[in-house]
């Protein structure tokens, strides 16, 4: 039999029951039938063998109805009848549903329909605004990433990278005539050429003392002998004294070198025949000058 | 086995064996062990098989000690060779690295490739590249913005000619997007901020243009910047855009290059580079002066920040319904570390 007093004298007041939640001021109810939510004489679904409640479901509305005639029946308890979406009529229904039923659950279900009536018309007015999507970050990912950032950055080299690419786009001309360097680029352009042309003219020659240096050679048998060197200048008489004189500093020098660098003998007499050769060159270009002493020498 | 394993009974011929294993498999096999000087191991012990840590310690330090010697000692002899040789050696090889080793991408741009010079003279950026359209800029934020986001858009503003920053104040951006394009604005950028630093970007091109959203990692400003110049002024700066080698790495070249007037004034000498650096995006802004024709000194000022590439979507902001051309997958990328995707 079902003896509310004897169950609410038991689980409300006395022993344990499972719905319950205490709190300092106040106990609540977790009974998903509960119509209020507060743990009351009235309101306690197990206490009250006469209950209705209003319950909610994917914005459906239903009415669970439980009397006593079918307490011993827990899987045809409660009974479901589904509310209107139209607000008046649906309090029209419960009320309907409801008639001759103590006033303390009535008022309850029109309270609690009008409450979830209107947490409704807000859910759908919030999915129409703005809807924030918070995207977990994980610590592990984020250290990860981060370092491979920095790795990242090191190899990069943005310094140099973009002070190539500037440098690029200034020899391509992109910066028109604002700087003055192309002229500088010119020059130097125009000085490798030179020195590329004398260097072709150079190895001419050498090839050409290549051939010419069995002869020559046996010209100069003594060799490595600065008096030689500037009797065979001065054989070669007539040019200019500025070029003389430097020709002869350099092969000064060149002799000069010549004892401290050893395994160089080869070169002297090709440097000579080269100096000839310039020499011949010279000797047509520029104004015939005398010597000053010219020795008596045959050739 | 009376004696312990300390660091000096180790020099002694035969080094008593931890394992009572090893010891056996000596005794079994004697001619496994080499001559008393040296350490020599059964091929099947390894350092961890030892159970005491002081001891297993300690032998790993020996062998690494080991290892270091063998490479020093390979080295040189290398050294030696390359002198011997001279002139013949053959060159020095090249040190791998991550871009060297990187998985090649079949969808890396040929500069000749005609369908890819096709598709860029039909897609939404055809209109600025054609010089139909100038770039305006809107920069806004996430709601309530933090001082240093604030910061932060301020700046952008002065590095990019003709951007405007205007306060988010709840608006929707599917509503703003409208307004924009009825006044003319080509590009949207919203700075993401969470926990009071900046860390999103979304940059969305106007006339139905391509969305990207981007990370936002390392952001300085500059005041925090180390010897940095004066503020930028009001010309254009040029534009340079390093490594964007793939077809995504190219729309990515596009969406940026566009944010910026098509004629940079040389006289402003300031210079904007994104660099692409293993899917990073780095972003710099420097003024620059030639001392010489070999040499440019460069300065930094303005802010820098580095991208990373979250998501490409076709058409305006639309996270819902849009269609994603490219969403970054973590696991795509976990497997193989030498392969990037711009």
């Amino acid at each position: 039999m079902q003896h509310d007093d004897v169950i609410w004298d038991v689980i409300g007041n006395r022993a344990f029951c499972s719905f319950k939640v205490k709190t300092k001021v106040q106990n609540f109810c977790r009974n998903e039938y509960n119509i209020t939510g507060l743990c009351n004489r009235s309101s306690c679904p197990l206490a009250n063998s006469q209950y209705a409640t209003i319950r909610e479901e994917k914005g459906q509305c239903f009415l669970y109805m439980k009397v006593i005639e079918r307490a011993a029946f827990p899987a045809r308890m409660w009974e479901k009848v589904k509310l209107s979406k139209n607000y008046e009529k649906a309090l029209e229904q419960i009320d309907q549903n409801l008639i001759y039923w103590p006033r303390f659950i009535r008022h309850k279900c029109k309270q609690r329909f009008t409450k979830i009536t209107q947490y409704l018309i807000r859910i759908r007015k919030l999915t129409l605004k703005r809807q924030r999507k918070l995207v977990p970050l994980s610590r592990k990912v984020e250290a990860r990433e981060k370092r491979k950032e920095e790795k990242a950055l090191i190899a990069a080299q943005l310094d140099n990278a973009i002070e190539k690419e500037l440098l690029e786009r200034l020899k391509q001309g992109t910066y028109g005539d604002i700087y003055n360097f192309p002229i500088h680029a010119f020059d130097k352009a125009l000085e490798h050429q030179d020195e590329e042309s004398e260097t072709d003219s150079e190895e001419e020659e050498d090839d050409e003392d290549v051939g010419k240096k069995e002869f020559v050679a046996e010209d100069e048998i003594e060799e490595s002998d600065l008096s030689d060197f500037e009797d065979m200048d001065n054989l070669k008489a007539g040019s200019d004294e500025h070029e003389e004189s430097s020709e002869e500093d350099e092969s000064e020098e060149e002799m000069e070198e010549e004892p401290e660098a050893s395994g160089s003998k080869g070169k002297m007499p090709l440097k000579g025949a080269v100096f000839r050769k310039k020499r011949a060159y010279v000797e047509i270009e520029y104004e015939q000058e005398m010597e000053p002493v010219p020795k008596s020498k045959a050739t | 086995q009376g004696c312990t394993k300390t660091k000096k009974p180790k020099k002694q011929p035969k080094p008593p064996h931890e394992n009572g294993n090893d010891s056996m498999i000596e005794k079994t096999e004697p001619e496994h062990v080499d001559a008393p000087a040296e350490f020599s191991f059964p091929p099947t012990f390894s350092v961890s098989e030892i159970k005491n840590k002081q001891r297993r310690h300690l032998m790993f330090m020996k062998l690494k000690q080991e290892k270091r010697k063998q490479k020093v000692a390979m080295k040189k002899k290398k050294k030696k060779e390359r002198d011997a040789l001279g002139d013949k050696a053959p060159p020095k090889e090249v040190p791998k690295t991550i871009e060297n080793q990187r998985v090649y991408d079949e969808t890396t741009v040929n500069p000749e490739d005609e369908e890819v010079a096709f598709d860029e003279g039909t897609d939404e950026f055809s209109a600025y590249f054609n010089r139909l359209t100038n770039p305006k800029v809107l920069i806004t934020t996430s709601d309530r913005p933090r001082g240093r986001t604030v910061r932060f858009c301020n700046q952008l503003a002065t590095v990019i000619p003709d951007a405007h920053v205007y306060y988010r104040r709840g608006l929707a951006l599917k509503k703003v997007i409208p307004q924009c394009i009825a006044r003319g604005f080509t590009y949207l950028m919203v700075i993401n901020e969470d926990r009071k630093v900046p860390n999103g970007m979304v940059l969305c091109h106007l006339p139905d243009g391509p969305t990207a959203h981007f990370k936002v990692s390392s952001v300085r400003l500059r005041k925090e910047m180390k010897r940095r110049g004066k503020d930028p002024t009001e010309h254009s700066p040029e534009v340079i855009l390093n490594n964007f080698t793939t077809r995504l790495g190219h729309s990515m070249g596009r969406l940026f290059a566009a944010l910026f007037p098509h004629d940079p004034q040389f006289v402003g000498r300031q210079v904007a580079t994104f660099h692409n650096q293993r899917d990073f995006i780095f972003f710099r802004f420097h003024r620059y002066i030639f001392k010489n024709e070999k040499r440019v000194g460069i300065q930094e000022l303005g802010p820098r920040f580095t991208l990373k590439l979250r998501s490409l979507q076709k058409g305006t902001f639309d996270s819902k319904f849009g269609e994603y051309e490219w969403v970054l997958k973590r696991h795509e990328n976990d497997v193989c570390r030498r392969r990037f995707n711009l």
